[in-house]
C-alpha cells in the first residue's frame, strides 16, 4: 500500500481536502437515482397511479348505476280514468320544452282497481316507488307525499293539471339562439377547474412519493449505511442528495406516464372524451397561458414534493424500523391532506385571509399558487413564492440534519444508566476479554 | 500486501512493546511531542437525554501512529470517535484532525470503518468499493479499478461482481475495509474493527494496520481487546464510564504496576522471610510479591544471608492487561466515591 502516500496523493488531497456540498449531494443522488430506478419500488411507483384510477373508474361506473336506479322519480296518478288520461298527454305535450322541470308520471295500478283506494294510507304504508301521488280533479288536484316531494312538484302538477283542462292546447312560439364562447363568469368558472384539477394532479404525484421518501432513510439505517454518509460528507448534502434523486425518479415517472398517456391519446381519443366526458383539446386555459402554466407546474410540483420530501426525510430519519415507518404514515398523509384542503379551500377566495396563509404557510405555497398561476396573470408574485419556498427547503433540510446528528447518532450512549450500573457493579474487576 | 513486509513489521512492533528498556520507552514517549498530530482532543463531553456518555476526554494522536482506545462496551469509545469524525458535535471541548475542528472540511484525508458494518445489500462489491471513495472524492472509475486492485491482493476478486448479500459476512467487512481504505486516506478510523472476525482474519487485519502504519498513515482504533491493541499500538487511551482515566503509551500503562516477583525456595521457614514485602502471597512452593522499590539486588543480598536455598526467581513485567484493570479499577473507585459525595449533598 506504499501508493497511499506518495507526494503527488498527498498533495492533491491537501489542495482539496473536501467535496464540495454539491459535490457530495450529487455522489448520493446518482447513487439513489440509480438503485431507486432499478429496483421493484420504482416499478410499483409507476404503476401506482393505476389503482386509483381503476377504482375511481369502478367507484364511478356502480355510482351512476345506484344513481340511474334511484333517482328515478315518478309521481303517481290516483284519479279517475279520464282525468289520468288527460295528464299523461299533458306531461307528455310539456316534457319537450320542459325538460326535467316536469316528473314522470305514473297510473297507481292500486287505485284503479280498488274504488276505495286512500293515497294518505298507501304513501305512509311505504309502499309503491312514487315521490308522491296525485288525487283530486283537474280543477282541484291533490298532492299527497313528503313536505320536501310536494314543494317541489307542486307547481309543475298544477301546470299539467292547467294544460290538461284546458280547451285549447297550449302553443309554444319558436326562439332564436345566439351563443358566445365565453362571459367573464364561465372564464373564471372554468379556471377554477383548471386549478382545482392542477391542484389535485400535484397533490396525487406528491401522495406518491411521500412513502418512498419517508422509509428512504430508515432502510438506510436498517442497512447501517447511514454512519459511513455521515462521517464521510456533511448530512444536509446527504439529505439533498436523497431529495433530488427522488424528484429525479419523479420526472421520469411523470415522463413514463405522459407517455403511456400520449400513446393511449393517439389511439383512443375519441373514446377517452366519451368515457371521460371532457373534451382535453379544449380544456379552460389557464390565465398565465398553457406553457408558463405547465413551467409554474413543474416549478411548484418541485418545490411541493422538496418541502414535504425534506420533512418526511426528517420524520423517517428518526424512525428505526420500516413498522415506525408505517406507523408515521398516517400522521403524515393526514398532513398532507390538510395542506391540500387548506390550499383547495381557499382557492376561490383570493386576497382573503385564509388565501394568503395558504399563500405564506411554506407546505400548503406551491398548490395556493399554481391555483393562482391559473386565476390570475400576475407573474411577479411566482417568483417571490419560488424563491420564499427555496429558502424554506433550504431551512428544513437544514433543520433535519442537524435534528438527525441531534437526536439519531447516539447509540453509544444509548441506556448509558444501566450500563453504568452494571460497570459499576464490576467496576474493581472489570477485565476486558 | 506484502506478507514479508507485515511479518517484519509485526516483529518490531512486537519488539517495542515487549521490551522494557528505556530506549524502547524513550521512543514511545517522547515520539507524540516530536510528530505533529493528527488528532488532538482537548475536554470532549457529549451528554445524551441529560446523561454523559463521555465526560472530559483528552487524545492526543501523533501522525503516523497506530493508537488505540481501550474500554469496556457502553464506556464512550464510538461517541468518542463520532465526536473525533464530526459525526456528532461534543457539547463541550475541542477536537482537532489535521489542525483543523471540523472534520468534514477535510473529509477526503479520512477513512472510518464504523462498528455497524453496513452495505447497500444488492451492490456489488466493486460498486461499494467505489461508491464508499466516492464519498471521499474519488472519481468512481477510479475507485473502481482500485478497488479490483484491492479485492485481488486480498483473494476476492471473484466477489468483484457478486451482491453485498451474496457474500459471506467476514467477505463483506473485508470489502467495508477495503472501501474505507481505497482512497488512500491519511487517517484511518476503525471502530471495533476485530468483532466479527476469526482468527486468521484478525491476523490479516492487524497485519494490514501495521501496513497502513508503515506507510505513514494515522491508524486509530477502538477495542475492548486488550491484546489487539497491546500487539499493534504506539499509544493508548483507556474509557471507562465516559471518562479517560489514562492516556498514553503502551509501554507507560505498564510501568503503572509494579513488576511482579515470583520467588521458589527450598527452605520453607527462617529468617529470610522477614525480607519479603508484607503484601506478599504464597502460593504452594512460590511466592509472589511486588518488586521493592530499592530492586532486587538487596532482596537478593538478604535472602542468600538468611539461607533461603533459592531454586528460582523471575521478575515479570505487568501487561496492558494488567494495566487496564488497575486503571478501569481505579477509576470505578473514584467515580463511587464522587457519586456518593454528590448524593450526601
Amino acid at each position: 500500500m506504499t501508493e497511499l502516500t506518495t507526494d503527488q496523493h498527498r498533495a492533491d488531497l491537501d489542495a482539496k481536502p473536501r467535496l464540495t456540498r454539491l459535490e457530495a449531494a450529487w455522489v448520493i443522488a446518482r447513487r439513489d437515482f440509480i438503485a431507486v430506478l432499478f429496483s421493484r419500488a420504482f416499478l410499483f411507483f409507476l404503476i401506482g397511479p393505476l389503482f386509483p384510477v381503476l377504482v375511481g373508474g369502478l367507484a364511478g361506473s356502480i355510482g351512476n348505476q345506484t344513481s340511474r336506479e334511484t333517482t328515478v322519480i315518478e309521481v303517481g296518478l290516483a284519479m279517475n280514468a279520464e282525468d289520468n288520461s288527460a295528464m299523461m298527454s299533458a306531461r307528455d305535450q310539456l316534457a319537450p320544452q320542459l325538460r326535467g322541470a316536469v316528473p314522470t308520471l305514473q297510473i297507481v295500478a292500486e287505485a284503479a282497481e280498488n274504488p276505495d283506494f286512500n293515497a294518505r294510507t298507501f304513501m305512509e304504508a311505504r309502499r309503491g316507488n312514487y315521490a308522491a301521488i296525485v288525487t283530486g280533479t283537474l280543477a282541484a288536484p291533490e298532492l299527497i307525499g313528503t313536505e320536501g316531494q310536494v314543494r317541489r312538484w307542486q307547481g309543475p302538477i298544477e301546470l299539467i293539471a292547467a294544460s290538461a283542462s284546458s280547451a285549447t292546447p297550449l302553443t309554444f312560439p319558436q326562439s332564436t339562439r345566439q351563443t358566445v364562447t365565453a362571459s367573464a363568469a364561465s372564464e373564471r368558472s372554468n379556471r377554477i377547474r383548471t386549478a382545482q384539477a392542477a391542484q389535485m394532479v400535484m397533490f396525487l404525484l406528491t401522495m406518491l412519493l411521500a412513502g418512498m421518501v419517508l422509509s428512504n432513510l430508515a432502510e438506510e439505517k436498517g442497512n447501517k449505511i447511514i454512519e459511513i454518509l455521515a462521517a464521510a460528507i456533511p448530512m444536509d448534502a446527504v439529505f439533498m442528495g436523497k431529495l433530488f434523486a427522488m424528484l429525479g425518479v419523479s420526472f421520469v415517472g411523470i415522463a413514463v406516464w405522459g407517455m403511456v398517456g400520449w400513446g393511449f391519446w393517439a389511439i383512443a381519443e375519441s373514446a377517452i372524451v366519451t368515457v371521460t366526458e371532457t373534451d382535453f383539446r379544449n380544456l379552460p386555459g389557464p390565465a398565465v397561458g398553457w406553457p408558463m402554466f405547465i413551467a409554474l407546474g413543474i416549478a411548484y410540483f418541485s418545490m411541493a414534493y422538496l418541502l414535504l420530501g425534506s420533512l418526511f426525510l426528517t420524520i423517517g430519519a428518526m424512525a428505526n424500523t420500516v413498522r415506525e415507518v408505517q406507523t408515521l404514515s398516517m400522521p403524515v398523509t393526514m398532513l398532507q391532506l390538510m395542506v391540500f384542503f387548506l390550499a383547495a379551500a381557499t382557492l376561490t377566495d383570493a386576497g382573503s385571509s385564509f388565501e394568503i396563509a395558504a399563500v405564506v404557510f411554506p407546505l400548503s405555497s406551491p398548490f395556493a399558487l399554481l391555483a393562482r398561476a391559473a386565476l390570475e396573470e400576475t407573474l411577479w408574485i411566482h417568483a417571490a413564492a419560488l424563491a420564499w419556498q427555496a429558502l424554506w427547503v433550504l431551512l428544513l433540510v437544514k433543520g433535519g440534519s442537524i435534528l438527525f446528528r441531534k437526536r439519531v447518532m447516539k447509540s453509544g450512549g444509548a441506556g448509558r444508566d444501566k450500563k453504568k450500573r452494571r460497570w459499576r457493579r464490576s467496576a474493581k474487576a472489570t477485565e476486558p476479554t | 500486501m506484502d506478507r514479508a513486509v507485515s511479518e517484519q513489521s509485526m516483529m518490531s512492533n512486537c519488539t517495542a512493546s515487549a521490551d522494557a528498556s528505556g530506549e524502547s520507552e524513550a521512543l514511545t514517549l517522547s515520539a507524540p511531542e516530536k510528530r505533529p498530530l493528527a488528532i488532538e482532543a482537548r475536554g470532549l463531553v457529549k451528554s445524551f437525554d441529560g446523561t454523559r456518555a463521555v465526560d472530559g476526554v483528552d487524545i492526543s494522536v501523533p501522525e503516523g501512529a497506530i493508537y488505540g482506545i481501550l474500554g469496556p462496551n457502553g464506556a464512550g469509545k464510538t461517541t468518542t470517535l463520532r465526536m473525533l469524525l464530526g459525526i456528532i458535535d461534543p457539547d463541550e471541548g475541542v477536537r482537532r484532525v489535521f489542525g483543523n475542528d471540523r472534520p468534514h472540511e477535510i473529509g477526503r484525508l479520512i477513512g472510518y470503518l464504523p462498528e455497524e458494518r453496513g452495505l447497500y445489500p444488492a451492490m456489488k462489491s466493486i460498486e461499494a468499493i467505489a461508491f464508499m471513495g466516492a464519498l471521499r472524492g474519488l472519481p468512481l472509475a477510479e475507485g473502481r479499478k482500485r478497488g479490483l486492485d484491492l479485492l485481488e491482493r486480498h483473494d476476492l476478486s471473484h466477489a468483484a461482481d457478486r451482491t453485498i448479500r451474496q457474500l459471506s459476512k467476514g467477505m463483506a467487512q473485508t470489502v467495508q475495509l477495503l472501501g474505507t481504505l481505497v482512497h488512500r486516506p491519511r487517517l484511518v478510523v476503525l471502530d471495533e474493527p476485530f468483532s466479527g472476525l476469526d482468527a486468521i482474519n484478525q491476523g490479516k487485519l492487524e497485519a494490514m494496520i501495521r501496513s497502513l502504519a508503515e506507510d505513514g498513515v494515522t491508524v486509530i482504533f477502538s477495542t475492548h481487546v486488550i491484546h489487539h491493541a497491546e500487539r499493534l499500538c504506539e499509544g493508548v487511551a483507556i474509557i471507562a464510564g465516559g471518562k479517560v482515566p489514562y492516556a498514553g503509551s503502551v509501554e507507560a500503562a505498564r510501568d503503572r504496576i509494579a513488576a511482579q516477583v515470583r520467588l521458589e525456595t527450598r527452605a520453607r521457614e527462617g529468617a529470610w522471610i522477614r525480607a519479603l514485602p508484607a503484601d506478599m502471597r504464597r502460593e504452594g512452593d512460590f511466592f509472589y510479591f511486588p518488586l521493592p522499590e530499592g530492586g532486587v539486588e538487596p532482596l537478593l543480598r538478604q535472602l542468600i544471608e538468611g539461607e533461603a536455598g533459592i531454586l528460582s526467581l523471575s521478575i515479570e513485567r505487568a501487561g496492558l492487561h494488567d494495566a487496564f484493570v488497575s486503571i478501569a479499577g481505579e477509576a470505578a473507585a473514584r467515580q463511587l466515591k464522587l457519586d456518593a459525595a454528590g448524593g450526601q449533598k
